[in-house]
């Protein structure tokens, strides 16, 4: 979208101004990742530049609080019980969601739509609402303050993205393939296994991260159902916030931003995998 | 059909059709079985561990079995009564009542209906608890003695609040949740101006809720045409920096906000630098509204741009130059041809934001202070500190049912193709 050549004063006014506030957009959308990396080296207890940040005088930068963070059993504890969760919920997710989205490919499904409705209704239903109907029946069958509600309650948000991922990539799959593979004597499990699961591998992989995401930063159902032996890195972070704010936090935020620099990398591979498989080209 | 052109050809006896026809049926209900046995697990996954929930929460805001369970006597005592009679409970019920506050009080479960007739009436506690104490020394006839303990047990709105509570299932949450109460006489008005709480918080809720979804779409928009106009590699570069602040926690963004805004914050101290601001009068940014719609409309961004870019893709470029060709102005040109097209995109990025922004807890509560919070905050109150679960429930019945309401008319009115997914 060069500026074309005939453009007149007022239309190449409109053109830079149009770029500057889309410039403006994107640093609205990306400074508060990025500030909070210098601020989480901070020497002092603050959470702002000092003095000697903006003259980067090396003595006002520290590891001190990555320090904090790491000697913290508490936080430590926080990453082990996110990690449980996040795994088992996440696999959890990946199966049912992944049989799911095959049942619902298939054209002589009934009742498609309530189904559909159905499955995808944990993430329509604001997270508050359904914090408080867990909390309410799962302390009634007592699976509360456990890791078992947890994992429950993580799968059940995590799945409609399973769900939603893999029925897209079967929504191109070429089912001549697996009749293709049956003609050629391979049994329909064999089949499944050589010719549709690596078609649908990226679907099952980037909705399971999706999952994963879900779960690792899911805090409002935690603190609703979950007990103090299953907090969470979220969790942690929400007391963190509200009792004392201390650059530990910043800390941790830092590593999250890595970490989610790391899935972010991941998903946009698989997804130029899955076109580049599926024939589209991604330029 | 096909059986009848095979009839025709005379190829088939009537037997073998008919065989046939049933073999067909018999082959389309076992791939009906084995589609619905694929989608089962999940399907029985999510009615126990998500449905049941919701239904609980449901069940929740019209249960009422406190007073009926812990009152046992008052309450069948009081079924013969005649509430609009204006005459005190007979002898009778006096020393049902006095029985039900002697057992409640050693099975320590006299607290609970006392607190769930507080909901309705406040003194109701103190009334039903202070005589608890004193009810074990008590000899009958019970009346006057109560009345002198308590003038309250003289009252007959106090009778009419507990014969109307003694039910099993209860509207009172909802009618709270709405800011009205029902009079001793039954009716039900709106409690006055300076009471009410939850319809103003839902207004305020509503109303934020469309000036982040504004502010999302003003912001977002302009991005979206960008990327969408932009050469592939270009744009997938800058759709990082859509996509990095969609991937990270929620709770980081809120923090980056909170290290940004508050008076001794990076923004602040750089106003303050400038000489724009004098240091004694920092802006307060955060921990009111202003706040939450600052980090809300920040966090929720992604979610606007993505269905947006996602639609702009489709929109050939051709026809804006045709229409510029045709003599349009580019402003006539966008409104007339452009913008028509985007909207698909426009209202799918507008309900996924505003529906994501009703229901927010977390954000409003860091970063809200007293002027800042939601619904959802409301909700959480209740559920945590007032251990009022009813209202809780009741409440979120109501925000649920908007949020319901607008998923369904949405889909009247844009039709079955959801932009709901995700790129």
């Amino acid at each position: 979208m060069a500026l074309p050549s005939y453009a007149g004063p007022l239309e190449t006014f409109w053109y830079y101004a149009f770029r500057l506030f889309c410039g403006m957009v994107f640093i609205f959308l990306i400074t508060p990742l990025l500030i909070i990396i210098p601020l989480s080296f901070n020497v002092e207890p603050y959470f702002s530049f000092t003095e000697g940040m903006l003259e980067f005088d090396p003595d006002a930068y520290s590891l001190r609080w990555y320090q904090e963070f790491f000697a913290s059993e508490r936080w430590m504890a926080a990453i082990k019980n996110t990690f449980i969760v996040a795994v088992c919920s996440t696999f959890l997710s990946m199966v049912l969601g992944t049989l799911a989205a095959l049942g619902l490919s298939r054209s002589e499904l009934p009742f498609k739509g309530l189904i559909m409705g159905l499955l995808i209704s944990p993430m329509i239903v604001p997270l508050i609402i359904s914090a408080a109907g867990m909390f309410f029946f799962y302390s009634s069958i007592g699976v509360s303050q456990s890791y078992m509600g947890l994992i429950l309650a993580h799968t059940a948000l995590g799945t409609p993205f399973v769900v939603i991922t893999v029925t897209a990539t079967l929504s191109g799959f070429d089912y001549n393939l697996v009749r293709a593979a049956n003609s050629l004597g391979a049994s329909p499990t064999y089949a499944f296994f050589k010719v549709t699961v690596p078609l649908i591998m990226t679907g099952v992989i980037s909705g399971g991260l999706f999952a994963l995401m879900t779960s690792v930063d899911e805090v409002v159902v935690a603190i609703f159902i979950a007990g103090a032996e299953q907090r969470t890195v979220p969790m942690q972070m929400w007391a963190g916030i509200r009792e004392q704010i201390s650059p530990t936090i910043l800390a941790v935020a830092t590593m999250l931003v890595c970490m989610s620099i790391m899935l972010l990398s991941t998903v946009e591979y698989l997804r130029r995998r899955s076109e580049a498989i599926r024939g589209i080209s991604a330029h | 059909m096909m059986a009848n052109t095979v009839e025709a050809e005379g190829q088939l006896t009537p037997d073998e059709q008919k065989r046939l026809t049933s073999d067909m049926h018999r082959s389309l209900r076992r791939k009906k079985v084995r589609a619905l046995f694929l989608v089962a697990p999940l399907l029985i996954f999510i009615m126990v561990t998500f449905v049941s929930p919701i239904a609980t929460m449901l069940f929740r805001s019209i249960d009422n079995p406190q007073v009926s369970e812990y009152m046992p006597n008052t309450t069948a005592a009081l079924a013969s009564w005649d509430g609009d009679s204006n005459e005190l409970p007979d002898e009778a019920t006096y020393a049902a009542l006095v029985e039900d506050l002697v057992v409640g009080r050693k099975n320590h479960t006299i607290g609970k209906a006392a607190t769930r007739l507080n909901y309705e009436k406040s003194q109701m506690r103190s009334l039903l608890t202070g005589t608890a104490r004193k009810a074990a020394r008590l000899k009958p006839p019970y009346k006057a003695q109560l009345i002198k303990i308590n003038k309250g047990w003289g009252d007959i709105d106090n009778w009419r609040v507990i014969k109307r509570e003694s039910k099993p299932y209860t509207t009172s949450y909802y009618i709270a949740a709405f800011d009205m109460e029902t009079t001793p006489e039954g009716e039900i008005r709106m409690l006055p101006e300076n009471q009410r709480v939850y319809l103003q918080m839902l207004w305020r809720t509503v109303w934020m809720s469309v000036v982040i979804t504004l502010l999302t779409l003003l912001l977002g928009y302009p991005v979206s045409y960008l990327l969408a106009s932009l050469p592939m590699r270009v744009a997938n570069t800058l759709m990082i920096l859509v996509l990095l602040p969609f991937w990270t926690s929620l709770l980081v963004r809120t923090s980056s906000w909170i290290a940004l805004l508050q008076g001794q914050g990076v923004i602040n101290d750089i106003l303050v630098w400038f000489g724009l601001v004098n240091d004694e009068s920092r802006l307060s940014m955060i921990y009111n509204a202003t706040g939450t719609v600052i980090a809300m409309t920040h966090i929720l961004l992604p979610f606007m741009i993505l269905p947006l870019y996602s639609v702009m893709k489709t929109i050939p470029p051709s026809y804006m130059r045709a229409a510029r060709s045709l003599g349009a102005t580019p402003f006539t040109a966008f409104v007339k041809v452009y913008l028509p097209q985007s909207v698909p995109g426009i209202s799918a990025g507008a309900i996924l934001v505003f529906i994501l922004a009703i229901g927010y807890y977390i954000t409003p509560a860091l970063v809200g202070g007293q002027t800042g919070q939601f619904i959802g905050n409301m909700i959480a109150y209740h559920m945590q500190s007032s251990l009022n679960w009813g209202l809780a429930a009741a409440l979120g019945v109501v925000l649920l049912t908007l949020v319901l309401g607008i998923y369904a008319l949405y889909s009247r009115l844009f039709g079955g193709n959801n932009q709901m997914t995700l790129r």
